[in-house]
């Protein structure tokens, strides 16, 4: 059983892998400018807040929950931090208490899910609504610049050689949830609690601690985020980050993360990160617009969780057909598949 | 006590309760508006909620069969745009054929989703999510950032929003809120008396038991997501009418408002219960509330954050209250079928 899940897993990943490297072939035929530092810090640089939010969006959806609510909070933070800097607060206070307010907004939506047990899609949709409202009372239809230049310099390039300060935030958080996630106790219950949450209570496991530390985190992540949207756009209006979530969800769905929660690597996001962006500023240096580029996000976003349906689905066909030959492993793949179903149905989809 | 509970049941508690909220929220904005009390106020709030009824009856059924769709607004902006678009080229098109472009441009799409759901297996808020992203895009280009002007649409449509259907008193039923509530009982009769309605239901409660007695679920929500298109594509036609310029970002955010409605109106998240007369009195709710902030000049900007909080509100009362109650009502119904057989 754990042999295969993990030849599954290599499967998906070298899938990924073999998609990046087609990506970057036809980005290096599209254009001369894509092979070159800069290009390649920029394509980070670009969406560095969605790569961070995918990360800690890929431990909430592998807990078998989902954080609509992150875009929101990441506006709501950046502008909370413009408008207190406004009022004539230290910009140094103001990000302290933008992330505090950030980290308090998702201990909120926290408290509903783990301790109330509302389903995360109806909460997170609400803080969706609530947290841009928030913003929206907070700063109206203005747009307010001017930080200090220290604050600015956070989110430019050549923060430490080529690389940005959010880059650098970006990889350390990386390899945090990536030990975090695979070889810690904590991210086995995150594996868990996302594949049968009452086994997991059953077994002891402090399920309703772990959503609330997730969704904390997620509040400080997002804030974190919108700080840095911040500092990089050296501007802040009530609508930034909006639609953000269709990003970052394509990208730790893409990664092979299940949105039943249960599976799926960091290894995998990291690499689904990758070729989003890749297509992404392959898209761009073609001169297609970002319109068409969110269309091709959200066509990935389908065919990520299509594609591994249709293998199911071929191998349930081509085991029925050799039935006679491997009863035993078609047993398994069937509880394997009621499994599934089960979740399918505790967790709103 | 137990002559109430056999009279009324939770739900119908949660819906008076909802009444009797709209009617304070009236009161307590009619205190602090001059002239509130007017047919105009009525106008407003009823153009207002028009559309956004129509499309959350569709986004009702999905709903109720425990799926989402995040794509409404997408669609509402589709066919709005298209069909405007076709209107103004076309100026002599009959009002019938329009109408019936948008709800066709409306099914399509709303089949798009439905079968991605139901034969693709993918879960409908990955689904819609996508496809809101993918209609928007397509739109977006398609369009090229031009508008549908007032000015290019024929005078039929554009008076279409102004046509009295009749008065009670000073209050005018327009032709368009008619129809919108004409189609919100049509669905409240489907839910409560088809066959199909009833399944609905059957599925969004319990999938898989609905599937073991043998209902076709896929068809059956595969059919939920094509009304919910078809709606939304009616919702775009009615859009076009009251709006008249359309841009490529139109009803952005629609599908906010009706699954708001939905929410509030006591539908719940996780399928198998909840009344068309609920949505619409969630959809009145927020309605009311949106126009009123508008009127009160305060600031216009709170209404999200207040819908927001009613979202959160409204589940959590749910998830708190109704549940208690029905315990309550499921307890006394056992005590007095046991009362019932001891005398027997």
């Amino acid at each position: 059983m754990r042999k295969r899940d993990w030849r599954w897993l290599l499967r998906w990943e070298s899938l990924l892998a073999v998609i990046l490297a087609m990506v970057i072939v036809a980005n290096i035929q599209i254009s001369d400018h894509y092979l070159g530092v800069d290009n390649f810090v920029n394509l980070f640089h670009l969406s560095i807040e969605k790569i961070i939010l995918a990360l800690i969006m890929t431990l909430i959806i592998i807990n078998a929950e989902i954080d609509l609510s992150i875009a929101s909070l990441m506006g709501l933070s950046a502008c909370l931090f413009a408008w207190l800097y406004n009022k004539g607060v230290p910009a140094q206070s103001a990000i302290l208490i933008a992330l505090a307010a950030g980290t308090l907004c998702g201990t909120f939506n926290g408290f509903w899910i783990a301790y109330a047990r509302l389903p995360s899609l109806v909460v997170t949709l609400a803080g969706l609504i609530m947290f841009r409202g928030a913003a929206r009372i907070l700063l109206e239809d203005r747009s307010i610049g001017l930080f200090p230049q220290w604050f600015n310099d956070l989110g430019q390039p050549n923060f430490v050689g080529p690389l940005s300060f959010g880059i650098i935030v970006f990889i350390i958080l990386f390899v945090v949830c990536l030990i975090v996630l695979h070889f810690t106790a904590f991210g086995r219950y995150v594996y868990i609690i996302g594949n049968n949450r009452h086994a997991a209570r059953y077994a002891g496991i402090k399920v309703r601690q772990t959503k609330m530390i997730l969704f904390t985190l997620s509040g400080l992540v997002s804030s974190l985020g919108g700080l840095l949207l911040a500092a990089r756009l050296g501007t802040v209006r009530a609508n930034v980050a909006e639609d953000f979530e269709l990003d970052i969800i394509t990208m730790v769905l893409l990664g092979g993360v299940s949105i039943f929660g249960g599976t799926g690597t960091m290894v995998g996001v990291g690499l689904s990160i990758l070729v989003v962006l890749n297509l992404r500023n392959g898209m761009s240096l073609a001169n297609y617009s970002g319109n068409i580029q969110t269309s091709v996000v959200g066509i990935l976003l389908i065919a990520s969780v299509l594609l591994p349906n249709l293998f199911r689905a071929v191998r349930r066909w081509s085991a029925f057909s050799f039935r006679s030959r491997d009863m035993m492993s078609k047993d398994e793949e069937e509880s394997q598949e009621t499994q599934q179903t089960d979740t399918v149905g505790s967790i709103a989809n | 006590m137990n002559r109430i509970r056999q009279i009324i049941r939770p739900e119908q508690i949660r819906e008076l309760s909802l009444l009797l909220i709209i009617l304070l929220i009236i009161i307590f904005f009619g205190s602090q508006i001059d002239s509130y009390y007017t047919s105009r106020t009525f106008q407003r709030i009823s153009s207002a909620v028009m559309i956004i009824m129509v499309v959350a009856v569709g986004e009702t059924l999905v709903v109720i069969t425990r799926n989402i769709d995040l794509s409404v607004g997408s669609i509402v902006g589709v066919t709005a745009y298209v069909a405007g678009e076709q209107v103004s080229i076309h100026n002599d098109l009959p009002p019938l054929a329009l109408v019936l472009l948008a709800v066709g441009i409306g099914t399509v799409l709303g089949l798009l989703n439905g079968i991605l759901v139901t034969y693709g297996n993918i879960p409908s808020i990955v689904v819609t999510l996508g496809t809101m992203a993918i209609y928007r895009g397509v739109l977006v280009e398609y369009g090229r950032g031009e508008n549908v002007l007032v000015r290019d649409l024929p005078d039929w449509l554009v008076d279409l929003p102004r046509v009295n259907l009749f008065s009670i008193g000073e209050l005018d039923i327009r032709l368009l809120v008619g129809v919108a509530v004409v189609i919100v009982i049509i669905f409240q009769l489907v839910l409560s008396f088809l066959p199909y309605g009833r399944r609905l239901y059957a599925i969004g409660s319990n999938p898989d038991a609905a599937r073991m007695a043998g209902l076709p679920a896929r068809r059956i929500v595969l059919g939920a997501f094509v009304l919910s298109g078809a709606l939304s594509g009616l919702g775009g036609f009615i859009y076009l009418a009251r709006f008249g310029t359309i841009s490529f970002n139109a009803a952005q955010g629609l599908h906010m408002q009706a699954i708001a409605a939905v929410v509030v109106g006591g539908i719940n998240i996780f399928g198998g219960s909840g009344t068309m007369f609920g949505m619409l009195l969630g959809a009145i709710l927020m309605g009311i509330l949106e126009q009123s902030l508008i009127r009160m000049q305060i600031n216009e900007f709170w209404k999200d954050a207040i819908f927001g909080l009613f979202i959160l509100l409204a589940v959590a009362t749910d998830a708190l209250v109704m549940n208690r109650l029905r315990d309550i009502w499921a307890r006394a119904a056992v005590q007095m079928r046991e009362a019932a057989m001891s005398e027997e």
